[in-house]
């Protein structure tokens, strides 16, 4: 199973729409990157809307995704994680804090605007 | 306390089962949104545990049903290398894989109750619960 990356201007957007496991959750890491490389992309938003559940696995793939992406020059917005997921997150000690976040697609995009100024 | 279901561990695709039987049991159970989230996040750590550590386990399921308490209990069972040293698994942010699975003092906090006990060279056996408020 592969996660769909799609190109919009200088941005790749992605949502997150199936259960993930941990491969391809894995697989999801070197797309992206890929995509990166190969698109020339300054800015990406991860959706994560549809995901009911986030564990220690998914949260260190997601959180090295945007480390990762930020090495090679791009920036990740993660979108649109549930108040469930939220709280889960805390409760287990995962708190993400060098990941930066936003409500909804919409207001990903526009931080991504903002911070990369284009 | 109605029969319990069972779920082996084995392959990776087994811990997104088990922990798809998990919600879908909280569900029936009448668990809300968030605890159903709590239930099954709990699930796919006990089973990432088993799959790093022990190879091959089973997580089982029963649901608590009488007078006093309704509720959900999972129990986690392998026959691996077993944990050497409880306190220290159980200190937050220990981890002999690099931070690939579950802290389980997490787990703990996700749950009403936890009960761990294991055995150097015989296995691990982990029992948690959650109640229906």
């Amino acid at each position: 199973m592969r996660i769909p990356i799609l190109k919009l201007h200088n941005y790749l957007l992605i949502s997150i729409q199936t259960e993930i496991d941990d491969q391809t959750a894995i697989q999801f890491q070197e797309d992206l990157l890929d995509k990166i490389h190969k698109s020339g992309s300054s800015g990406v938003v991860i959706d994560l809307t549809s995901v009911e559940i986030i564990d220690s696995f998914i949260a260190k793939v997601l959180g090295d995704v945007v480390t990762m992406s930020d090495l090679m020059g791009a920036k990740v917005v993660l979108t649109g994680i549930q108040p469930a997921v939220a709280m889960t997150l805390i409760d287990l000690g995962i708190h993400l804090k060098n990941v930066p976040t936003a409500l909804n697609l919409e207001q990903g995009l526009i931080k991504l605007y903002q911070e990369l100024g284009e | 306390m109605k029969p319990q279901s069972c779920v082996n561990i084995k392959k990776e695709w087994d811990i997104v089962g088990a922990r798809q039987l998990g919600r879908d049991i909280a569900k029936k159970v009448g668990f809300g949104i968030v605890d159903q989230a709590r239930i099954a996040t709990t699930i796919s750590e006990l089973a990432r545990n088993i799959y790093l550590y022990a190879e091959h386990g089973q997580i089982c399921f029963e649901v608590i049903d009488n007078l006093e308490h309704k509720g959900m209990c999972m129990i986690a069972i392998d026959v691996g290398p077993g944990i050497e040293d409880i306190g220290q698994v159980m200190e937050d942010g220990y981890s002999t894989s690099g931070g690939l699975g579950a802290g389980l003092p997490g787990v703990k906090r996700l749950m009403d109750e936890f009960d761990l006990q294991s055995e150097v060279g015989k296995g691990t056996r982990i029992k948690a619960i959650k109640w229906l408020r």
